[in-house]
């Protein structure tokens, strides 16, 4: 003790220096707002960064527990998978037409099988009679277009007479005028990508580049986009005018489609049929 | 380029070079601190100054320790009229350069500027010294050396 209390005032300059430098350095950072914050802030950092460091090595001895978490998660989202790949998810969308209340209902369906070569294509889908599709209805693309019509149904699995068939007729209208023809496909052209639309008014002007959606007459809803007016003035044997069109709908790459389920058709249908052809 | 900003003299630092040599050191640091404090309440720096001035009053005490042989001090004082021009403003630069430095950083108190505040010190420093040995040459009292 005697020994400590020498050396303390053989060396008092020193042990003095480092109180009164402490002291002033405290008041330093306490009375300006600056070096309080720099301080802080750097005080912070190093905290901080020591904790980062601290982490790394604690991640590192925690990697088997994680590991082992992982490849449990990793199987239960695996078996997910194999269900949901199995069971179709697909479900019924409403689609409410307000102006004429008719109500149409939208069904996703896969495509099972397609051909766009033959003269006469037609593809099968996986829903049947079992998911209500009938004989008859439309079918849509989902991205934009039409596809034709459900030819035969069976329990779970249905035909489409797609548009690229020579005996499909979709009724649509030139979108700026209103003006009715019919789509078909085929009569010599076998592209995919092209369509006629026949039966058009001598006296309605179409242009390269109008539109063509369809009517709203036929199972179809209004206004679905069918492609766009390449060539016009196609020659035909009948007092009507022709058009080329472009398709917007490629089906070569078709992999879903929607059945679109007229909620009034057999209403319609019934209705029309008072009305006799020779009255 | 403008030097306005970068030199300013602290003449007040001439007091603590010229206390007595017979001080013991904790009235020697109490001064020191006082003077800082002093010079703080008007700088509106709280602690800066008066950090600086007990380390140059701890650079002071090391260096006439080292330099001098303590039972062998005649002189009363360490001025230029006693210790002569060489030990005088050896001594000076020290304190003033040590003093000068902790006081431009804890001013800043960040590495970033360090080329600015490594310029202000040493150009204030220069400055400081200027005027403490005019004024040492100035009060210049002819001893019988």
């Amino acid at each position: 003790m005697r020994n400590l209390w020498i050396f303390i005032s053989r060396y008092n300059a020193f042990f003095l220096f480092i109180i009164f430098f402490s002291v002033g350095v405290f008041l330093t950072v306490k009375n300006n707002a600056y070096q309080r914050s720099a301080t802080l802030n750097s005080t912070n950092e190093v905290v901080g960064t020591a904790y980062e460091r601290l982490n790394v090595f604690k991640r590192y001895l925690n990697l088997g527990v994680v590991n082992d978490s992982l490849a449990a998660e990793n199987a239960k989202l695996k078996t997910k998978l194999l269900d949901l790949t199995t069971i179709d998810s697909a479900k019924d969308v409403k689609v409410i037409d307000t102006i004429t209340h008719q109500q149409y209902t939208y069904l996703a369906a896969k495509v099972v099988k397609n051909s766009v070569t033959l003269r006469n294509n037609v593809m099968t889908i996986n829903k049947g009679a079992i998911d209500g599709i009938k004989s008859g209805m439309a079918v849509l693309s989902p991205e934009r277009g039409v596809v034709g019509f459900i030819r035969d149904v069976s329990e779970h699995l249905a035909t489409i007479q797609s548009l690229l068939h020579k005996d499909t007729r979709i009724s649509v209208v030139v979108k700026k005028n209103n003006a009715l023809g019919s789509l078909v496909w085929g009569d010599g052209n076998f592209d995919i990508r092209k369509a006629y639309i026949k039966g058009v008014p001598n006296h309605i002007k179409m242009n390269v580049g109008d539109t063509i959606v369809t009517s709203g007459f036929a199972s179809f809803p209004s206004g679905i986009l069918v492609g766009r007016i390449s060539r016009t003035n196609v020659a035909t044997n009948d007092n009507f005018l022709s058009a080329e069109l472009n398709l917007f709908n490629d089906f070569s790459t078709l992999q879903y489609v929607y059945v679109v389920k007229d909620n009034k058709a057999e209403e319609q249908k019934a209705l029309e049929s008072m009305v006799k052809p020779n009255e | 380029m403008g030097f306005y900003d970068l030199s300013t003299p602290f003449i007040y630092v001439l007091f603590l070079l010229l206390l007595p040599f017979g001080m013991p050191n904790i009235l020697l640091y109490l001064l020191a601190f006082g003077t800082g404090l002093t010079l703080d309440a008007f700088y509106d720096t709280m602690g800066v100054h008066a950090t600086a001035c007990v380390v140059l009053a701890f650079v002071r005490i090391s260096f006439i320790s080292i330099s001098l042989n303590k039972d062998a001090i005649d002189d009363p004082e360490p001025s230029l009229s006693y210790m002569g021009f060489q030990w005088f403003s050896l001594y000076a630069f020290l304190c003033v350069l040590t003093h000068h430095l902790v006081l431009f950083f804890l001013e800043t108190f960040r590495l970033t500027e360090i080329g600015y505040t490594l310029m202000r010190c040493g150009l204030s420093c220069i400055f400081t010294l200027l005027i403490i040995l005019l004024v040492e040459f100035i009060f210049y009292k002819r001893t019988s050396r």
